[in-house]
């Protein structure tokens, strides 16, 4: 993995305040005591509602069940709808777990890494990338938070990058770095899905460095906060590595 | 409907009135998490008060949401089982004659319909079918905006993702307007909150018909 020479433009101490509230993910917090209550006595007899733990763990459990029903739900050859360029959303929005004006400028001698249950782990430059055959899209962009936005990717499909990587396609996620501090990672089924791509260009031009130069995934059938941006790194691998948001406790397959 | 032949009958059956609690439950975890989901990214000009969100945050909210649509499911499901294969529905929620819902309409809204344990009037009818409908719409449309693209049919029946989340939106508006009008109801007739949670046998009718 490439290691980050460029200092962070944004330093820990300017993001703690949102992390400190987003670490907290106790699921009860500030929520309706009403529910609350009534949750420990349904959902967990007994349990003691100082920690939390219990409904916590409950709830956790249930996303787990929600997950594998996702993932029997999702079908490889289902493709998300597309759109005609004239639906494009313009403005297009900014999102990210920090502001638009911390955005990390793209390292200098920026490559990709691949690591993991590959055969051939040699890091990838730019140009290599697009070498590589590609393939546009113009789908919608859905938030967990709800709000959609159709916006139009190119790159080259993860699923041809994986096979070109030699990966073992039968591994069981693909995990995703970044250098702007961001991480998440799929199931291999969806990371194989046709409309997957390692995306270089947005509305056809070179990614600019807020929509997640120089490389992202951009991944139609999951909501947005898996389609990760600024790319520093791919690896196979058959170890649970979570992510940013998925360490935090928004539910990890999140397909849509 | 003649009173005469459900006279023999219970007020609610215990089946039905375990499921109503349940799906009391239910509904009050679906809707407070939804309004904490809906603050996360609010489509109207207004906020719900942080204090009535269940979860704490969206990715607590979410976990509620969908966890709490489980007992939903069930608890529906069974419902509808039960009413269809008991004769509930059948018997209590047949779709009024639009003469006679106008006659109890009209007097309900000059507070003289009377309420009669164990039968329902046209205007209790109408709005218990039309809360279960909602329901089911509701469920619908939250199958549609969980999964957009693998239920894409769904989602598109409900006219795509955005709609799809507006009109959810809406029908729990609709279902909080229900249960606000249903819950003041009971205030006015507290007998019937006794029989939907202990056996109240037919007899004790007579004592409850008063004008609302
Ligand atoms: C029947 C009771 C239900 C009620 C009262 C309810 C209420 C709500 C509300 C108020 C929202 C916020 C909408 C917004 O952001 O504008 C919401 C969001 C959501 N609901 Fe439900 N819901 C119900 C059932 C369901 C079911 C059965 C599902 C099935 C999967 C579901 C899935 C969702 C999802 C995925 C969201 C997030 C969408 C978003 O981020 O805006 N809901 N719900």
């Amino acid at each position: 993995m490439s290691d980050q020479r460029n200092k962070p433009a944004v330093s820990m101490a300017e993001i703690r305040p949102e992390l400190e509230r987003l670490h907290r993910r106790g699921f009860l917090r500030g929520a309706l005591s009403l529910g609350a209550s009534l949750g420990s006595l349904t959902l967990l007899t007994g349990c003691d509602l100082s920690t939390h733990s219990g409904v916590d763990g409950a709830l956790e459990a249930i996303l787990c069940f929600d997950d594998r029903v996702q993932a029997a739900l999702f079908s490889r050859k289902r493709l998300a709808k597309t759109y005609p360029a004239s639906a494009i959303t313009r403005p297009f929005r900014f999102n990210a777990y920090y502001a638009e004006w911390q955005v990390r400028p793209v390292p200098d001698n920026w490559v990709l890494s691949v690591a993991g249950l590959v055969a051939d782990r040699r890091p990838w430059t730019l140009p290599a990338l697009m070498a590589l055959p590609q393939q546009g899209q113009i789908t919608r962009h859905i938030c967990i938070e709800g709000w959609s936005q159709i916006g139009q990717w190119s790159g080259v499909p993860l699923g041809a990058f994986l096979r070109r990587v030699g990966a073992d396609l039968s591994a069981r996620y693909v995990y995703f770095k970044c250098f702007d501090g961001y991480s998440t990672s799929i199931d291999m089924a969806s990371a194989l899905q046709p409309q997957t791509i390692l995306a270089l260009d947005f509305e056809e031009k070179p990614l600019a460095p807020q929509w997640g130069a120089p490389l992202r995934l951009r991944i139609p059938t999951k909501l947005g906060f898996k389609s990760a941006k600024n790319l520093e790194a791919i690896e196979v691998t058959n170890k649970y590595p979570g992510g940013y948001w998925e360490n935090r406790g928004y539910d990890w397959f999140a397909g849509v | 409907m003649g009173q005469r032949e459900t006279s023999r009958r219970l007020t609610h059956s215990s089946a039905i009135r375990v499921m109503h609690w349940i799906g009391v439950y239910a509904m009050g975890c679906m809707i407070f998490s939804g309004w904490e989901i809906y603050n996360a990214s609010p489509s109207l000009h207004f906020l719900f008060p942080a204090w009535t969100g269940l979860g704490g945050w969206l990715g607590g909210a979410l976990a509620w949401h969908l966890s709490a649509m489980w007992l939903l499911f069930a608890d529906g499901i069974a419902y509808l089982v039960y009413g269809f294969a008991s004769g509930h529905f059948r018997r209590d929620l047949k779709p009024p004659r639009p003469a006679e819902l106008g006659q109890d309409l009209g007097a309900a809204l000059r507070f003289r319909l009377k309420h009669h344990m164990g039968h329902y009037n046209a205007v209790q009818r109408v709005l218990y079918a039309g809360v279960i409908i909602a329901v089911i719409l509701q469920v619908m449309t939250g199958l549609a905006i969980w999964k957009p693209v693998q239920l894409g049919w769904l989602a598109g029946l409900f006219g795509g993702y955005p709609i799809a989340r507006g009109i959810h939106l809406a029908i729990m508006f609709g279902i909080v307007a229900f249960v606000l009008v249903h819950v003041a109801l009971v205030m006015v007739h507290p007998r019937t909150l006794k029989s939907m949670i202990v056996t109240v046998p037919q007899r004790s009718r007579k004592a409850d018909e008063r004008p609302a």
